[in-house]
């Protein structure tokens, strides 16, 4: 009997370690969060810009070491795929198109899973509203790819996977923003793959 | 046979408590924290630049390459700290972090309505302090409770096209943060 004990105790207390640490790190590396908010192919977590974040999105932040923008400051939204589900591959070439939320000024910065930048030739690394170039009724549509094309090209530099981060600053998205209703963010597109 | 059910049950709870304190003391045990990555490049009490991020070498993932960027690591110990920062001409923008990165204020430039950010950041004890008269005549001076003695402001200025970083970077040049020893009454 007592051997059956020793043996279920150990089975319990290291099956205990697998299934704690083991949801932990899926967690940390998957970056759950609470209160985020999606606007089509983007998601953004407001909460982790404030003291309301909660403490998967705290553990998350520890681990990697970024800052997280504050909720006074902007908003970030993150998207890893366009808006048909397909992951974004630095082998095809994205469109985005259409309207940005209200906001003073918005950057777009192309990442890879790390969040380091992507070595280009030109050195591009992202755009900012100011330096858009737009059509006649203020839209734009920039390009992402491997392949430098006219208009506004953001070269994806053919890396397996990248995520491009979305900044808001100055803006009423915030934390009290919880219908897609508040603001159109773009639209993104694959055209076609090399 | 009729146990192993119970065992699996058992280790599911245990696996759950786990869990849960891991993920908790996650930002205590963290050493590759922004914190402790700046800890090892700024000095205490003092603005400093950061260096530009590129796709060889940055400080913290995922920085805005668009923005300028200066660090104040303070330590409210000794006093409380004074940290003004001229405006660059596009937008800039002040957040605090706890030792942990937790983003507990930030203020931009419109909020500021000044031609300068100036605030006053003191920890609860010293704010306590600060004689209530003080507190009404310099009710234009913004004052902010840092929840711990330690942590990180951070200033951030925008270059809107690549060639006005030399702009923004000028303009955070201007950015002082000094501890301001507590008055004796």
């Amino acid at each position: 009997m007592n051997v059956r004990l020793f043996f279920g105790s150990c089975f319990t207390l290291l099956l205990a370690a697998a299934i704690g640490l083991g949801a932990t790190w899926l967690t940390l590396t998957r970056g759950v969060a609470f209160g985020s908010l999606t606007i089509g192919a983007w998601t953004a977590w407001p909460r982790t810009g404030s003291v309301d974040i909660d403490p998967y999105a705290r553990a998350t932040i520890a681990r990697t070491g970024e800052l997280p923008i504050g909720t006074g400051d902007g908003v970030a939204f993150y998207a890893r795929t366009d808006d048909a589900g397909n992951a974004f591959d630095g082998r095809c070439t994205f469109v985005i198109n259409g309207m940005t939320p209200a906001a003073r000024y918005w950057t777009l910065t192309l990442y890879d899973l790390q969040g380091r930048l992507v070595a280009n030739a030109i050195d591009r690394h992202g755009f900012t509203s100011a330096e858009i170039m737009r059509d006649a009724t203020g839209r734009f549509a920039i390009n992402i790819g491997p392949r430098a094309s006219p208009g506004n090209w953001l070269p994806s530099g053919g890396i397996e996977q990248f995520v491009l981060v979305w900044r808001l600053y100055d803006t009423p998205i915030g934390v009290a923003s919880l219908t897609t209703k508040e603001g159109p963010m773009p639209a993104i597109v694959r055209k076609g793959c090399s | 046979m009729i146990r192993l059910p119970l065992w699996i049950f058992g280790a599911i709870l245990l696996g759950g408590i786990v869990h849960l304190s891991t993920v908790l003391a996650m930002p205590s045990a963290a050493t590759q924290d922004a914190y402790s990555r700046l800890a090892q490049i700024v000095p205490v009490n003092a603005v400093v630049p950061l260096a530009a991020p590129s796709a060889q070498d940055a400080i913290m993932p995922f920085m805005d390459p668009a923005f300028a960027v200066a660090v104040c690591r303070y330590d409210l110990s000794t006093g409380a700290l004074q940290l003004r920062t001229p405006l660059s001409q596009a937008y800039t923008s002040v957040t605090f972090y706890t030792r942990n990165s937790v983003a507990y204020y930030a203020i931009n430039d419109r909020a500021a309505g000044r031609r300068a950010i100036e605030l006053d950041l003191m920890t609860t004890q010293q704010h306590a302090l600060v004689p209530e008269e003080e507190d009404v005549t310099a009710a234009d001076r913004l004052i902010i409770e840092s929840p711990t003695s330690r942590g990180l402001i951070v200033l951030r200025a925008l270059a809107p096209e690549p060639g006005l970083m030399a702009m923004a970077r000028g303009a955070l040049a201007g950015a002082q943060c000094r501890i301001e020893p507590m008055q004796q009454q």
